[in-house]
């Protein structure tokens, strides 16, 4: 019926990029929540078309003009019509407390999930505008932070924990679950878990400023095995520039103002105002999902993020050619 | 129903009730006119007026948004476009013109003179005129609000909104509200008091039942966006903490605030319209209301429920899962009366015999479009599915689909079957039709795709969109349906053009209608009705009997019938005082007030004795009234 | 055939209470200020639960002195105007005429001990958290109920000592001492959050 319906519906709409996210679940709360949303939809189609039909058949049935004497009032017609408007009425509240009850399991069923043990812990930091993430482990040496774009092992709950850092930013991954704020002031959490591997879209969802448009969250579910080497890659510190120029490039890093904002694990540059930058060569995009992560909009980013993501955070700023190419160098294999 | 020759010496007193009631002419005289009539056709046009200008900010949204990565508008201008589009359609046109409708044929449909205070009146629509003026001047000047028509904070508070740009919204829409309040009181004194003899509360048109219901909404909805708005003021202006969570302040009391007012203003902005549409289908069905109890009692219990569901716009807040699961509830449960009153108004047509006329066509796609509506609500009243939908393009169909499906669509019904009594003159019902036509076709054309936009994860307030997020079709789509919004738009105001200019004379009672305010001449003379009407029926016009009617009131001065509020038996005759500049200059004050608040909290000083001086000037006893009294011990 | 008429000629020109138009007004608008004022007092409660401690470690319990003396002021301050609101309901000149000046000598007493709380008093400033922020609202607002009442009090006593004097002003007194009476309520409700509620809760 599903698929019927998004069949009729969607088409011209979808194009070729498949479903909507929401409906085309990846875990199971996305899962439920999909349910509870046909079963809406469905009951919505029949009582919007039976009001039409109602409506139509009514109009054409029943014509007159304005000259028309007033109708008189008839005690057999006016009972008739009181029980089918009575019987309406009573459908209606039926219709509510079942969608009511429907809405409770679906909503216990989500919170089953926040139960489950969290295989993973990551406490994402929103602030203006881009997502810092941060892998919490019980042992302080073996936690990393990244930024924009997170892993998540297939078929494990995740927690993850909401933090802003200004103003109220909203965590939404379609794919996977419904959304939740960050408010500052008001740490929260949600669960999520992904049924297969694949990747998810995110999105900040509630407005947050200038570039609100520009806040983009990628998931990325892995395999397990897949997951933990990337988690143990992550947690490693940078790589050791082996070709010049990308020595030169870290000499240009550690010299500039990269070091004010920016961390590089490994390296003397520990700031935290910025993302962390130890593997955003392995990153697929730049700046909150606005751009793609190439050496072009890296040197682009860096030398006018003004002209990509304009009124953001980060300052331009200016190298001459050739430490500029080596910074892009640098910064690209810090993989 | 055979007409009767009213009492002798009915001529000379309907001089003298012209040269009692009537406003002097020239600019002066508009400047200061008392006349219901006026007052709420002032509001009427300068409401459309703001919702032209409110539609051409959705317009260059639409331009924006049609293709991926636009650069014809950039971020900072947009959020102003979208801030200034929500606060002009919310604040400077729903509800205001809900109002002025009210303010025109309450008094009319009830068989009074005006409103009960006429001199307020008067001074809302100043205070309502200024406020928008100043909010667009701020606009025109780049210095617009841009935090949204919700201004969350912290956004919008000191720390990540400098200059004025909030502080012009917070001070300008606690202003503009103050023309609501004074109309919601209007609304409520004029039908508790000055309803005509056997009007009974329970003989009421159910316009003006929902009428009431909107006006004890706005009594009290509206303190909360005041109270809240002059929170966030303070917060920027002279440093309280109020939604500072560093000094314990909370940004969830702002939404708490905002919502516990923003979800009534929707149900103030809906309850209206349902009147117009129970004043619009019994015309057009030749028969009374069906179920006139089950229609008053789902109005009440519309409106008291309006007041319990605010927390349904913050269900993807940090929350108490048990609070959460009231308001899912309640939300729903809302749908109950709602649900009673379009099987009323279905089983009105279906009891009746269906008059085809443009009026018709409008309620009749308002229950349609409604009902769809009404059914993405209920969806979104559960929370599972409200945390994906929330803060989508879902929601904006959602909205626009109960706003303009639910309230602008009876508007433009209601503005086509009382225009013969406001001008005089009939609208076209060919260009009413097809206008019709255009709106419905156009207005699915833009909002329907925005469901898919949502599902398909869009968020709401962004200024562009990547090509990759399969967006572009259905945000291709919306901007051409909004095309074909704009061209039905356009017929319709072609339409109203055309009457006032060409339109055939409309006579007393085109409609073959019910309601009293058909008993006068179209439009009415500044008195009303010549002799006060008494009724014992609620469909008076369509009713057999011969009802007397009320002389004995004076005719050389402004004088009006004050009845008992719950069975409208006479009680007592009131002078009403004629029109007065003091009205206008206590806007002023209060204008002067408010805009000087925005750079120093001097204003409220300064606008408190400005306002102190207009006020004792409006209220001190104006030379021998012939009204003066003993003085007894 | 003429139609029949109700003769409403011998009907009286002024009523008092739920009769008045002006009495629906003014209760209107009390209704408004009563929800905005309850409003308040809900965000006073609501960031309450943002503290352990109550005032804030740093700031004082507001001292009694001052608004109590207040709330007594305003208490006695009922008795003329009953007085006065009696009166204008039987429209007699002196009664009303005296009550009005004195309960708006009360007014200013009133006013004059609300100046000494948010200047000493209260304790704190507007600016120190969201304590002081939200007690400063309370008291403000509520204040500048007091001052509009008072004001309105003195310009009606204006009018019937200047003249001409109206039946109409009698109605005025008379609802203006519905203003008045809850302006005493919303100190009585004001008080006992800020001042007692603290100590208690």
């Amino acid at each position: 019926m599903s698929r019927i319906a998004l069949a009729v519906v969607t088409p011209a709409l979808a194009a070729c990029s498949g479903r909507p996210p929401v409906l085309d679940p990846g875990g199971p709360q996305a899962a439920r929540i999909a349910s509870y949303w046909w079963l809406n939809f469905w009951i919505a189609v029949v009582v919007l078309a039976a009001v039409i039909a109602f409506l139509v058949d009514t109009v054409v049935r029943r014509r007159a003009t304005l000259t028309t004497a007033i109708v008189p009032v008839e005690p057999r017609a006016e009972r008739r019509v009181m029980i089918g408007v009575s019987v309406a009425v009573g459908l209606t509240a039926v219709t509510l407390l079942g969608l009511v009850i429907a809405d409770a399991t679906t909503g216990r069923g989500l919170r089953s999930l926040s139960g489950e043990e969290p295989a993973v812990t990551i406490e994402v930091t929103a602030q203006q505008w881009w997502w810092d993430a941060e892998y919490w482990d019980p042992v302080p040496s073996q936690r990393f932070r990244t930024a924009n774009e997170i892993h998540i092992p297939v078929g494990r709950a995740v927690l993850v924990k909401t933090k802003s850092l200004d103003v109220n930013h909203s965590f939404w991954v379609p794919g996977l679950h419904g959304k939740q704020d960050h408010i500052p002031g008001h740490n929260s959490s949600l669960t999520l878990k992904a049924d297969h591997p694949g990747r998810f879209a995110g999105r900040c969802a509630e407005f947050c400023g200038l570039q609100h448009a520009h806040m983009q969250l990628l998931v990325f579910a892995d395999p397990p095995e897949v997951f933990e080497a990337w988690r143990a890659a992550q947690r490693r510190p940078a790589a050791e520039p082996t070709s010049q120029p990308a020595l030169r490039g870290r000499d240009v890093f550690m010299s500039g103002p990269c070091v004010l904002c920016h961390t590089v694990l490994g390296t003397p540059a520990g700031a935290r105002l910025g993302p962390d930058l130890t593997h955003v060569g392995s990153r697929t995009m730049l700046a909150a999902g606005t751009v793609l992560n190439t050496p072009g909009h890296l040197g682009g980013w860096i030398t006018d993020p003004q002209s990509i993501k304009p009124g953001n955070r980060m300052p331009a700023s200016s190298f001459p050619a050739d430490d500029l190419q080596a910074l892009i160098v640098y910064v690209s294999g810090l993989k | 129903m055979r007409r009767a020759v009213d009492p002798p010496h009915d001529a000379v007193a309907r001089v003298e009730l012209e040269r009692a009631w009537s406003t002097p002419p020239g600019f002066l005289g508009w400047l200061t006119s008392a006349r219901h009539t006026s007052v709420a056709t002032r509001y009427i046009v300068t409401a459309f007026g703001f919702f032209v200008l409110g539609g051409v900010l959705a317009a260059l949204m639409r331009l924006q948004l049609a293709r991926p990565n636009l650069h014809l508008i950039g971020p900072d201008l947009y959020n102003q476009i979208f801030t200034m589009h929500g606060s002009t359609m919310m604040f400077l046109f729903a509800v205001p013109i809900m109002e002025a409708f009210a303010i025109y044929l309450v008094p009319l449909m009830i068989g009074t003179r005006n409103v009960a205070f006429p001199r307020m009146n008067n001074l809302g629509y100043w205070i309502y005129l200024i406020g928008g003026i100043l909010l667009w001047t701020a606009f025109l000047l780049n210095v617009g609000p841009d935090a949204g028509w919700f201004a969350y904070v912290p956004l919008s508070g000191p720390g990540y909104s400098p200059g004025k740009r909030v502080d012009i919204w917070a001070q300008m829409i606690t202003f503009t509200e103050i023309a609501a309040l004074v109309a919601a009181v209007e609304v409520v004194v004029t039908v508790f008091k000055l309803r005509c003899p056997g009007m009974a509360l329970n003989r009421m048109p159910i316009f003006v039942w929902s009428m009431l219901v909107m006006a004890f909404m706005v009594i009290f909805a509206m303190p909360a966006i005041m109270v809240s708005s002059t929170m966030l003021a303070m917060d920027r202006l002279v440093d309280t903490h109020f939604f500072n969570p560093a000094e314990g302040g909370d940004a969830l009391l702002w939404q708490h605030l905002f919502w516990f007012f923003g979800h009534p203003e929707v149900y103030i902005i809906f309850i209206p319209a349902t009147g117009f549409v129970s004043a619009i289908i019994p015309t057009f069905a030749r028969r009374p209301i069906f179920g006139y109890p089950a229609m008053v009692l789902s109005l009440i219990a519309t409106g008291f429920l309006g007041f319990g569901l605010w927390v349904h716009h913050m269900f993807a807040t940090p929350l108490p899962q048990l609070g959460a699961t009231f308001f899912t509830v309640s939300s729903m449960m809302i749908a109950i009366p709602s649900g009673i009153q379009v099987f009323c108004w279905l089983a009105t047509l279906r009891l009746g015999r269906v008059v085809f006329r443009a009026p018709l066509l409008y309620a009749l796609g308002f229950i349609a479009l409604f009902v769809a509506g009404g059914l993405t609500g209920v969806m979104q009243a559960s929370v599972p599915l409200d945390l994906q939908v929330h803060d989508s393009y879902f929601v904006v169909a959602h909205f626009h689909y109960v706003l303009i499906g639910g309230a602008v669509f009876p508007l433009l019904g209601a503005l086509l079957y009382w225009l013969p009594k406001i001008s005089g003159r009939m609208p076209n019902e060919r260009l009413g039709r097809w206008g019709f036509a255009v709106l419905f076709i156009g207005f699915n054309l833009t909002f329907f795709p925005m469901h898919v936009l949502g599902l398909g994860g869009m968020p709401r307030r962004v200024y562009t969109y990547a090509a990759d997020t399969g967006w572009a079709t259905g945000n291709l789509m919306t901007s051409l349906g909004a095309v074909v919004l704009t061209i039905g738009f356009v017929l319709f105001l072609a339409n109203v053009a055309w009457t006032l200019r060409w339109g055939p004379p409309a006579g007393d009672d085109p409609w073959s209608a019910s309601t009293l305010e058909w008993a006068t001449s179209s439009p009415p003379p500044s008195y009303n009705f010549a002799y006060l009407p008494t009724v014992d029926d609620r469909d008076p016009l369509w009713s057999p009997t011969e009802q007397p009617v009320v002389t004995g009131l004076r005719t050389d001065v402004r004088e009006i019938l004050i009845t008992d509020a719950i069975d409208a038996t006479p009680d007592h005759r009131q002078h009403l005082d004629g029109g007065s500049i003091w009205p206008f200059l206590t806007a002023v004050a209060a204008g002067i007030g408010v805009i000087t608040a925005i750079f120093t909290p001097w204003g409220v000083t300064i606008g408190a004795v400005l306002c102190a001086i207009t006020l004792t000037g409006w209220f001190w006893p104006r030379v021998p009234s012939g009204r003066e009294a003993r003085r007894s011990a | 055939m003429i139609r029949r008429t109700l003769d409403v000629s011998t009907l009286p020109t002024i009523a008092f209470g739920p009769r008045a138009t002006l009495w629906w007004g003014v209760v209107a608008m009390l209704a408004i200020e009563g929800t905005a004022l309850a409003l308040s007092a809900a965000s006073y409660l609501y960031v309450r639960r943002n503290f352990v401690e109550w005032p804030p470690p740093g700031t004082i319990v507001p001292a009694l002195g001052a608004a109590t003396g207040e709330l007594i002021v305003l208490l006695v301050s009922l008795s003329p105007m009953i007085l006065v609101d009696r009166a204008a309901r039987r429209e007699e000149y002196w009664p009303v005429t005296v009550g009005l000046a004195v309960v708006t000598l009360f007014g200013l007493a009133s006013l004059g001990l609300r100046a000494a709380q948010f200047y000493g008093a209260l304790g704190v400033r507007w600016d120190a958290h969201v304590y002081g922020s939200v007690v400063w609202l309370l008291l403000g607002m509520q204040a500048a109920h007091v001052i509009t009442s008072t004001v309105e009090n003195a310009l009606i006593l204006a009018v019937l000592v200047i003249g001409p004097v109206e039946r109409k002003d009698y109605v005025d007194a008379h609802v203006n001492a519905v203003f008045w009476y809850f302006v005493v309520a919303t100190w009585i409700a004001v008080y006992a959050l800020v001042y007692l509620a603290p100590r208690w809760l």
